[in-house]
Formats: C-alpha cells, structure tokens, sequence
C-alpha cells in the first residue's frame, strides 16, 4: 500500500488545529487565480465560509445573493450556462438542505458544474444546536446522478478539494466543518477526487472515516493497540465517487468494518459502505454516526463526546464490535 | 436569426406553431395545451424576428439566450425549435416518447439549443438572471440580451421573487422577461388559487421597467421587446395579457385544459379551427 504522510507530531497536544473551511477559502482564492473562470456567490455569509478571499483577491467575480438560497444555486447554474465555474457557499443546512430541489433539477439533472459548498456541516458546529447542525447532506447529495461528494478531512486536504473540484467539470458538494480540526496531513499527502487513503495498515479491522472523523479514527487505532488490537485506518474523502478498490481491499485483509461520520448514518456515508460490501464483499459492520436523531447545543468537543464521536469512544465501540464479532473472509 | 417577416408572416407562423403544438400532443397522448397555445405569438415573435441564434451552430458564443421557466409549455419551443432549424420537423412527433430528444419537460443535455433544463417552477428567472449578470459585469457584452419565459401561476414560487430581487439590485438591464398572464393554474383561476395583482406594482416595486401589451398582437411583442432592450438601467418584464388555449374555442379560457392534451376528435376540430381561422376562411389544407 501507498505510504501516506502524516504529521510528525499526530497524537500531540501541540498538534496544529484549524477549521476545514480556512482550507476552502485558501482554496478558492488558489482555483481563481488557476482558472478565471472561477466566480463565487454567497448567501450572507461571505466571512463565515471564508469566501472572503476570493472576494478581495477578485471582487468581480464574486456576487453576493443575500439570504435566498434558491437563488444562489439556479443563478450559478446560468452563470455555469454562461461558461463559468460557480462556487456557491452557505451553511450546508441551507444548502443544500433549503435548495435541494433547485440543485437536483438546475445542477444536478442539467449537468452543469456547479460547486455547493455547505460549511458549519456536523454536530461540532456546537452551540447554535440542531438547526444549524446539518446532519443530512451526505444522504441527500450523493443520491443525486451526475454529482460528486466529497468530505475534506482537514484544511490542508480541504484546499487540494478545492482546487481539484474548480476543475473536475462537475456538480460537485463539498462538506466543511465549523470547528477548529486537527491537520493530520501534509503539503505532500495526496488528494485525489475518488481516492481512499490508507493512513495507517492493520490487520484486525478497518476503520473508514470521512470528513472530520479521519482524525479521531487515527486517535482510536493508537487507543486499541494497547489491546493488542491492530486497526487499520482508511480516510475515505470521496463519498461519491467511492473508491471501492481501496475499501474492498482493505476490508478483505481484515475482515471487519468500522465506519465513522459526522452525519446520519441512515442514507450517509455509513450508508455507502454497507451498500457496497453487502454486494461486493459481505462483511460484519459497525456504523458510528448520528443514528436517526438530530443534534442538540453544547461545546463542539462536549457534544462530539456526548455523541460518541470521540477516538477514545470509537476505540472503546470498536473493542466491543470486535470482542463479539469474527473476522469474516480474512484471507492468507 | 432575424429573417424579416412580415406582422402578417409572424402571424401566421403563430397559427403554424399551434397547429404543430396540436398534433404533437394529440400524438403524445399526454402533456399541457392551454399555456402553449396562448403563447405562440409570443415564441413566433421571439424566434422569427427578436432574438439572434444560428440553428446550425446551437452554441454559436454570440447568440442571445433564452430560458423558459415554465418548462410544461415547451410543446411551443420545440415547435419554433423545429421550424427554425434546430431539428427536423418530423421529431416533433416523437414528443414524450421514450428516447425521444423532445421530453416532456424540457432538458438542456438532451436537445442542442435548449439553455435549461426546467419544469419545477420558478427556477428559469435565476438562471436567465445569471447569465444576464455574467454577460453584463464579468464578460461585459452588452449587445447580447437574455429572453425568458414564465408562468402567471409560477409566480407564487418564492424563487421567483428572490430572482426579481437579485435582478432589481444588479439593473440587470440584458434580461428581458415575458410574464405569460392567462389567468389560469391547475387548480383554477390565478385570482381564486393565489391572488397576483398588483402584478404591474409588484414589478415595479422590485425595480424593473414594466410593459403590459396584448400578448397575441405580435407587433405590440416586437415593440415591447424593442423597448426592452433600449432601456439600459433595469431589467425588463412584458407582462402579455394571454387567452389560455388561444386559437381553439373549446380550449379558451378553461383552466381543465391546462394540462391535458386533445383527444383525435379534439385534435381534428382543433386543427379545422386552427386552419380557417374558425370558420372565416376555406382551410388551404383541407
């Protein structure tokens, strides 16, 4: 397997911590001075979702809608009509969650390559509570024909997405957290729309990860070698396309499956894994999420504990799942 | 693609369009009659003398676009799209069918010379309203104008308003919106379903340079598009007063046959009426 770099000081509490969405604004202001091409539009949240750099670096090209989030996604499908590549950015529980109609029929259905970025994504958004907790996204957006997902899993990753979505030719979502996010990788770690990272190699089971939970997967494999338990750790970015060599052959070397997500796990990203081992690979999982509740207010890191979305409480559900379950198809 | 009809030629290219609109949903079996028929001066109009296209080359870099937000009135485009040049007539009858290019709504990917994909109502504003914006402030050509069609009904959509709003701020003054107002909805009357009026106000609150003229007049639509364009600091909306069904006596002013198609027998009258002018004249096709 490919080695992936990770930061010298992972499990340090020196380790750097920076929201995902500082990632997408770098990003963008990149991908605009790449492809002028690139405009963005925002709903009142220009600061919010860091699109606040592109604005300055190209006030021209960006277009402020106001709060209307049905406008801000079918005035970026004319804008994509016209020839340009449209960012669009707001809270993700209002888009895509107000606007999904406009974005199936005007994006999804027309093929334009429009780019929905939902920031405050995840119950560590935090105090504002389950309103502004959007837990849904995944499941609607990678039900949608023609449409790419993608889940950075920290800054660093968030500005390669970025950048390779400016120029993938498609409706594409991008899921970016709130909250300041432990950077586990490099300048030099690859991102590749539609590839599965292998962070860490294992043989006992494989924890999946998307977005925010990469990181606490990376926390919870360190937790579960003091059990003597080897736990591989796959960063799975791309829920849509997703990466099935990668996972399948993860999986098939260890024989159990662990997936993690700030999101329902009812219709997300746990939902795509188990649709594609139960026709590909059919092997024991466990799927750690939101399971068919909303969120609620409280600090980001209480609530992420609070809902078991913690490396230490992954390791402790991941010990169990694996103290009563074997290891099916293990090969060699 | 402006040929220089005559008001007698756009005329008659009107009568053209209904005929083929009858005889594409009478074969498809299903789909709307009502808002097609009512708006065939206004697409004769906009595709034989206002707007500039090449058929031959749907994608030509210079051309004006057009949207149509009520997508469920797309029988008419298709057949303004067919006797421009766009496709050949005959696909006109593979309207609805499976692995036809014409759906029943409309599809950008499908069909060359389609801007949008709609049908969900209250979208084709915003759309028009982005092109209209990239056009006057990003690419700067402001020799191209951007036409489009919406629904009375359609206008209870929020979208729709949001994108009056959008286009009010910016003075998106290429854009240039033809409100088809006949008074009908699937449920009933747009006064009994959803009051619109003012709808002049309503505009003009949202700071757009209204027109109200007889949608069915095509030199009042040749002059209101004329004046659209020559107004440089608002966007423009042409509210066309409409007659549902236009052209066929039983479909005039019914709501029922809003989206419902013609039997043969309906179909065959229709076409009688269509060609005589109802009677006045011996039809030259019969």
């Amino acid at each position: 397997m490919s080695h992936y770099p990770l930061v010298e000081n992972l499990f340090g509490d020196d380790i750097a911590k920076e929201p995902i969405r500082a990632g997408f604004g770098r990003g963008l202001k990149a991908a605009g001075e790449i492809n002028e091409r690139v405009v963005a539009l925002c709903a009142d949240l220009t600061d919010s979702t860091q699109m606040s750099k592109f604005k300055e670096a190209f006030p021209e090209r960006f277009v402020e809608i106001g709060v209307a989030e049905q406008n801000l996604v079918t005035v970026a499908s004319g804008m994509a009509r016209a020839g340009k590549i449209p960012f669009t950015s707001s809270y993700a529980a209002f888009s895509p969650g107000r606007n999904w109609e406009q974005i199936r029929t005007t994006i999804a259905l027309n093929d334009q390559p429009v780019k929905i970025v939902g920031s405050h994504a995840g119950v560590s958004v935090g105090p504002d509570g389950a309103t502004h907790q959007m837990l849904e996204d995944i499941a609607i957006m990678r039900v949608l024909p023609n449409m790419v997902v993608v889940a950075p899993g920290d800054s660093v990753e968030a500005e390669k997405v970025t950048k390779a979505i400016a120029e993938n030719g498609k409706p594409s979502y991008i899921r970016l957290a709130r909250e300041k996010t432990p950077v586990f990788s490099v300048e030099e770690s690859p991102f590749e729309i539609g590839k599965a990272y292998v962070l860490r190699e294992g043989s006992d089971i494989s924890l999946l990860g998307t977005g925010t939970m990469s990181y606490q997967l990376l926390v919870a494999a360190k937790a579960l070698e003091a059990h003597g338990i080897h736990a591989e750790v796959v960063h799975v970015p791309t829920i849509k396309p997703l990466d099935e060599a990668t996972i399948l052959h993860s999986i098939t070397k260890t024989g159990r499956v662990l997936t993690a997500e700030e999101a329902q796990v009812n219709g997300g990203f746990g939902s795509a894994i188990a649709e594609l081992i139960s026709e590909k690979k059919p092997t024991p999982l466990l799927r750690v999420g939101m399971l068919d509740r909303f969120g609620e207010s409280g600090a980001p890191e209480e609530l992420l504990d609070h809902f078991g979305l913690t490396g230490a409480k992954i390791a402790e559900k991941a010990k169990a799942f694996i103290d009563t379950t074997p290891q099916y198809h293990r090969e060699g | 693609m402006n040929k220089q009809l005559t008001i007698t030629d756009l005329e008659h290219m009107a009568y053209r369009l209904r005929e083929d609109v009858i005889r594409m949903l009478e074969h498809a079996g299903s789909g709307h009659s009502a808002g097609p028929l009512g708006l065939a001066e206004i697409f004769a109009t906009l595709y034989f003398d206002v707007m500039r296209y090449d058929p031959k080359n749907p994608e030509w870099d210079d051309r004006d676009y057009f949207f149509l937000s009520n997508g469920h009135c797309v029988p008419i485009q298709y057949a303004a799209m067919a006797e421009a040049g766009f496709f050949p007539k005959e696909e006109l009858m593979t309207l609805r069918r499976l692995g036809s290019r014409l759906q029943g709504h409309p599809e950008r990917t499908k069909l060359p010379g389609l801007e949008n994909t709609s049908g969900p109502l209250g979208s084709g504003l915003s759309q028009a309203s982005g092109v209209a914006y990239t056009l006057q402030y990003i690419d700067k050509q402001p020799h191209r104008f951007v036409y489009a069609v919406t629904g009375d009904g359609e206008l209870d959509e929020g979208n729709i308003w949001e994108a009056a709003m959008f286009a009010g701020k910016n003075k998106l003054s290429q854009l240039i919106v033809f409100v088809d107002r006949n008074n009908i909805q699937i449920d009933g009357t747009t006064d009994h379903v959803m009051p619109l009026e003012d709808l002049h106000g309503k505009w003009e609150s949202f700071g757009w340079h209204v027109q109200e003229i007889d949608g069915h007049n095509v030199e009042s639509i040749r002059d209101a598009a004329s004046m659209a364009r020559a107004i440089t600091n608002k966007p423009s909306v042409v509210i066309a007063h409409t007659i549902p069904g236009k052209g066929v006596d039983f479909m005039e002013y019914d709501y029922h046959w809003h989206g419902s198609p013609p039997n043969s027998e309906q179909a065959k009258e229709a076409l009688h009426k269509l060609r005589t002018l109802d009677g006045k004249i011996k039809g030259e096709h019969e």
